[in-house]
């Protein structure tokens, strides 16, 4: 989990105060492919435990293919591929023999548009928490229940467990999908543009849920909106044309970027 | 310069006379259209409605110039249609879920898809004698099994075609989300996918039910018919469209009034068939 040696051409680090910190996710030397068409290049960088990582850059730079690879999500579609090295704790995440169920149940991915599965608000969530353990009925029901809790959605559902998953409020329908994602006990969680759908009040809500879930999961998420990850992550990667420009700590990266692509993103000269 | 509004522009009061001209020929065409439709149901329900009664549902199809019913035909029919879709609708759902989920993107969907539209739209006398060739003249007789299995085979495109078009409608984005949290693609598929695309696979089935409830060509080179009660499904079973066949084209008097009624019966059937078919699918409109 150390950082081991390697070259890092084409990212300008900033300067980070990471000790201390444990390495959680790497990423080294990462390319990917969608059929010939090389969408991201040679990424390089790090998830730290209990750390709330943010991936910035204008539309198509990559952000959500990167996201994607941590979970191996592209590996449903064909003709997509990564080479390099992806590494979960000790775990080659990128190997062909890993098993893609156990993966995904410790890197956990809530999307951008909230997808409740078809079935009741508490079949949502016991639905993923049955996969792996056998539990009993009241076993299950406190599971649930501390999961909507985390997700700060048990106190609006905890009367109606029984209505469709779908007949939630947009910004309750993503609560409940963190809620489901929590559920099954995952390590890292991915977020991948969660409150682009949302207004600003479901927004500030799942912020704030991202700032108390850090403290026990390894997180990384995916947005558009650049205030949004100056609030809630401690690293940003800025990603353009499917390069990794510049990986800090968040405060370090929005008041003195070390590349001037950086700073012309977040002071909003383009993209 | 005078400015020309849009709204009173020459160019738009073309066009605007352009839409009530197209307007109006959409709908002469869509009355035309329709009126064939509602003679043929007023006609239907005149003769048809008459010959109504609870001697339809429970005598023997008669001989000529005696009284009788409709009830060997109507079982022979059920339990035809009832068995053809225990056959079909398992091949069909499997198909379709091969095609939308495991092989969405493999040759061998293009080529069943391909195949598949072709048998959909295939004449169904050539299922007939198909059926008539590797059942009817193997084992020698007519038989109730032929017409069933010929009805499956009428069953199943239907079904691998709705089965397919259903999962394709779930979204992506819900497939994701079932792998996100770690669950295998087999139960991501009964659990998830069916459940979102239920109302329409069951509707697909239904579809198929009104389909082959009215088929002929087939039961003629298959399950033939029978004048008397038979559930022996290893001999001639009647069947509603092969009396009708067989009573309108005969010369009595009473066995044409028995066709028009046995007409009536099968197009309500369809009729409400059609209409459970389109609640469930606005049900899951709406849900």
């Amino acid at each position: 989990m150390s950082v081991a040696s390697f070259t890092v051409p084409t990212v300008t680090h900033a300067a980070t105060s990471i000790d201390g910190l444990l390495e959680k996710v790497s990423i080294r030397n990462l390319d990917f492919f969608y059929g010939d068409n090389r969408a991201l290049k040679n990424i390089n960088c790090s998830l730290y435990q209990g750390k709330v990582t943010a991936f910035i850059g204008p539309s198509g730079c990559g952000k959500s293919t990167l996201l994607r690879i941590l979970n191996r999500m592209y590996d449903l579609y064909p003709n997509q591929r990564a080479t390099g090295h992806v590494q979960l704790d000790d775990e080659d995440i990128l190997s062909p023999s890993q098993d893609l169920n156990l993966l995904r149940a410790k890197v956990g991915m809530v999307f951008q548009k909230p997808t409740p599965f078809p079935m009741t608000i508490f079949e949502n969530i016991a639905f993923g928490i049955r996969l792996y353990e056998r539990l009993s009925k009241s076993d299950l029901e406190s599971r649930v229940q501390h999961a909507l809790q985390r997700a700060a959605l048990w106190e609006e559902v905890k009367d109606k467990l029984n209505a469709n998953g779908l007949s939630l409020s947009g910004g309750q329908q993503q609560r409940l999908c963190i809620a489901r994602t929590v559920a099954v006990r995952p390590e890292v969680i991915l977020f991948d543009e969660p409150c682009s759908a949302l207004d600003p009040i479901s927004t500030a809500k799942i912020e704030e849920l991202i700032d108390e879930l850090k403290d026990d999961y390894t997180i990384a998420i995916v947005t558009h909106n650049m205030q949004q990850a100056a609030r809630v992550s401690d690293f940003t990667a800025f990603m353009y044309l499917g390069e990794l420009v510049e990986y800090g700590e968040t405060t370090h990266m929005f008041t003195t970027p070390n590349d001037r692509r950086t700073q012309d993103y977040i002071t909003g000269r383009f993209g | 310069m005078v400015m020309i509004s849009g709204a009173s522009s020459p160019l738009y009061a073309k066009r605007r006379r352009r839409n009530i001209f197209t307007m109006g020929l959409s709908f002469v065409a869509t009355g035309f259209g329709l009126s064939w439709l509602v003679l043929i149901l007023a006609v239907l329900l005149w003769n048809g409605f008459s010959g109504l009664s609870l001697a339809v549902f429970t005598e023997m199809t008669p001989p000529p110039g005696a009284a009788g019913g409709l009830l060997n035909p109507i079982i022979g029919s059920l339990v035809m249609t009832a068995i053809a879709v225990a056959i079909g609708t398992p091949i069909g759902m499997l198909a379709g879920t091969y095609m939308a989920e495991y092989g969405r993107y493999d040759k061998l969907t293009y080529v069943v898809r391909f195949i598949n539209d072709i048998l959909l739209s295939a004449p169904s006398i050539v299922v007939g004698l198909f059926i008539y060739e590797i059942m009817v003249a193997q084992m020698g007789h007519f038989s109730g099994w032929a017409g069933a299995v010929s009805l499956a085979v009428i069953v199943v495109p239907v079904v691998v075609r709705t089965t397919e078009d259903m999962l394709t409608l779930v979204p992506d984005t819900l497939r994701e989300a079932a792998a996100s949290i770690g669950l295998p693609r087999a139960l991501m598929i009964t659990k998830v996918a069916y459940r979102a695309a239920r109302a329409g696979m069951i509707t697909g089935v239904l579809l198929a039910v009104a389909r082959i409830s009215g088929e002929t060509a087939p039961l003629l080179f298959t399950a033939l018919n029978n004048q008397f009660w038979s559930t022996n499904l290893n001999a001639p079973v009647a069947s509603l469209p092969v009396v009708i066949f067989q009573f309108a084209l005969s010369p009595y008097k009473d066995w044409q009034k028995l066709a028009w009624t046995g007409a009536l019966i099968i197009t309500l059937a369809v009729l409400a068939l059609s209409i459970i078919a389109r609640l469930l699918t606005a049900q899951r409109k709406s849900s």
